[in-house]
């Protein structure tokens, strides 16, 4: 199985019409009315429905399992079947507004170099993935000395895609490595109230998602 | 300049040498006299005619036509009953009332393609100069042509931009070819089962086709029509080599196996013994019924021509910079004459200008010729993308405005 397969389906999945899970209400929130939008790994399309209808994006979608592109197209949505891995260096610089990446991070091969495709086909990234920094996730293995099980980590160490699970604190390390520029940043708790980056640490501590809105840094190093 | 009319109802005897049947041709127009097509070639044809059918009606601001474009030995009678055979047009589980291509809200269109038997100039109309069937004096047309030509026909419509341009294999590369070439005529295109270019494979299959034709003594230099003779045997070949191309293994197996045909034990000699010869010979012979053998050869050729590419400069992206069109390419996961990475270069090409694009993949055993059959999802799917298409471009409701 590929690695973006289920966290993606499960996390994303049923979801009401009209109803949009609070993290993705968050992505949607930060993108400009009218503008050009790739979601990479866009599952069964119910943030690219909600931006083509709510927020008049032109929309377009990317998903790695072919039975949710066909759903999406049979919707309407302009998708294709693709991988973040390998696909977006197809994409010329600067062809959308911006390129969402929403709880997919985590389940790449190459989390950097999809992070740098994403701010130089886009003009913003919006990224976004569980914090493993979280205090369940802490507390988990520091009591129970196994691989934390959590609502938003919810399979065992050898069912989940997850392959390059990061901290809010890696994350912005990862950033500053690519002078990649932070230019927004939302952490979700567990009861889904959003908090900013004020304090790092107690955002490291409490969010459960972490939210990113990146664009390409003015001196980005030229890697690929 | 002086308007084509379309004429209905306009019969005319098919020359067809094996089956002096008649045809009924709906609609026909006379395009190209005022001034004649261009050929890549370089022969200006003209005028010459076009066959085509239309279902539906036009809507008052003209905007919800849409063009199909038929395969190989596809005609223009794609929903309906076929004149010839008394069967069901190609695609009637996909073109009528309440359908996928719902004739209730679009005006769809199907034209027999230039160099085609079933109405529209080609090889076994007569060449004027000569008063005799023009044979292989017939120049030698490609996709685009057949592009340029249809594009003559729906200008003489009246229609300034087709809502939409499907078609699956030739007719995808037409699809392709519209695209390419006229991008502001064309809101949306699906490309399905298809290539922006045949592949050596795909030329490989043509000329067994092809030289099955010509070894027919039958054939008479391409002159048979003249001698009054047909070369049956040769065409049925090449009908029965392609056939098996479109379709697959699984699909030949589930249908065949090594069932025998009408006995209980191997013969021993020649005879179809098994079910896959039987029905293949079945193929071969009913397909001389209707088709012409020199046209197979112009239209095999056109598509092994087809090199969109090629013809922007080697690169395919090159073909569809800054298009405007909405593409929903689609392919089929048994399909190994236009497998699905002949599909995804299309796409890849597309991304490469950040085009608007959907890609399919139908998961199916039937081959190539799925996209003629009872795909759920595949109707589905192009249903999804037309509907989505039309609300982008504000066609909302029926042409009679209920």
């Amino acid at each position: 199985m590929s690695p973006l397969d289920t966290p993606r389906s499960d996390a994303r999945a049923a979801v009401s019409p009209g109803f949009l899970r609070p993290d993705l209400a968050l992505i949607a929130e930060m993108v400009t009315p009218g503008s050009r939008v790739l979601d990479i790994g866009c599952s069964d399309g119910a943030l690219l429905e909600h931006l083509a209808r709510a927020r008049d994006v032109t929309a377009r979608g990317m998903e790695l399992q072919q039975k949710n592109v066909n759903a999406c197209v049979a919707r309407g949505l302009s998708v294709i079947q693709g991988d973040a891995d390998t696909d977006l260096v197809e994409y010329p610089s600067g062809a959308f507004d911006y390129a969402i990446l929403s709880l997919t991070l985590q389940a790449t091969r190459d989390p950097r170099q999809v992070l740098e495709q994403m701010v130089r086909i886009a003009r913003h990234a919006i990224v976004s993935f569980p914090n493993f920094g979280h205090w369940r996730v802490r507390l988990h293995l520091l009591l129970h000395g196994a691989m934390p099980v959590t609502d938003a980590l919810p399979e065992p160490w050898y069912e989940t895609p997850n392959i390059h699970l990061c901290t809010v604190k890696d994350f912005i390390g990862l950033t500053r490595r690519c002078g990649i520029e932070i230019e927004e940043a939302v952490v979700l708790n567990d009861r889904q109230q959003r908090s900013g980056l004020a304090t790092p640490r107690l955002a490291n501590l409490f969010g459960q998602k972490a939210i990113f809105r990146l664009k390409r840094g003015e001196l980005a190093p030229g890697r690929r | 300049m002086v308007m084509d009319r379309p004429r209905t109802g306009d019969t005319r005897a098919a020359a067809n040498a094996a089956n002096d049947v008649e045809v009924q041709c709906g609609l026909t127009m006379e395009l190209g006299w005022d001034r004649p097509l261009m050929l890549d070639c370089g022969v200006a044809l003209g005028p010459f005619t076009l066959a085509y059918q239309a279902y539906g009606a036009l809507n008052a601001d003209r905007s919800n036509a849409i063009l199909v474009c038929h395969a190989l030995t596809g005609d223009q009678y794609m929903a309906g009953t076929h004149p010839v055979t008394g069967k069901p047009g190609w695609w009637s589980l996909m073109v009528g009332p309440g359908l996928p291509l719902d004739t209730e809200r679009y005006f769809l269109i199907c034209v027999n393609v230039l160099g085609g038997c079933m109405g529209s100039t080609g090889p076994k109309s007569v060449n004027p100069a000569t008063g005799e069937p023009w044979a292989l004096d017939f120049p030698v047309i490609t996709i685009a042509d057949m592009v340029r030509a249809q594009k003559l026909l729906i200008d003489r419509l009246g229609i300034d931009r087709l809502f939409a341009v499907i078609g699956g294999s030739m007719g995808g590369m037409q699809v392709l070819e519209w695209a390419a070439r006229y991008p502001d005529k064309v809101f949306a295109a699906v490309p399905i089962a298809t290539a922006a270019r045949h592949t050596a494979q795909n030329i490989a299959f043509h000329e067994v086709g092809r030289q099955a034709i010509m070894a027919d003594l039958d054939w008479c230099g391409g002159r048979y029509i003249a001698e009054g003779r047909n070369p049956d045997r040769g065409l049925a070949v090449a009908r029965m080599t392609a056939h098996i191309t479109y379709l697959s293994e699984p699909a030949l197996h589930r249908k065949f196996g090594r069932r025998l045909q009408d006995r209980s034990s191997l013969t021993f000699g020649f005879e179809a013994d098994f079910q896959v010869e039987s029905y293949l010979r079945h193929q071969g012979a009913s397909f001389v019924q209707r088709f012409d053998a020199n046209s197979y050869l112009y239209i095999t050729r056109a598509m092994d021509y087809f090199d969109l590419a090629q013809e922007h400069g080697g690169k395919l992206a090159n073909a569809f910079r800054d298009t405007p069109v909405r593409f929903c390419v689609i392919s089929f996961t048994s399909d190994w004459l236009f497998p699905t990475a002949e599909n995804r270069s299309i796409v890849h090409a597309l991304n490469a200008c950040a085009a608007d694009v959907s890609f399919v993949e139908i998961a199916s055993d039937a081959g190539h010729d799925a996209f003629l059959l009872d795909e759920p999802e595949f109707s589905e799917t192009l249903a999804g993308f037309i509907a989505g298409c039309a609300e982008h471009a504000g066609l909302n409701g029926r042409p009679d405005g209920r």
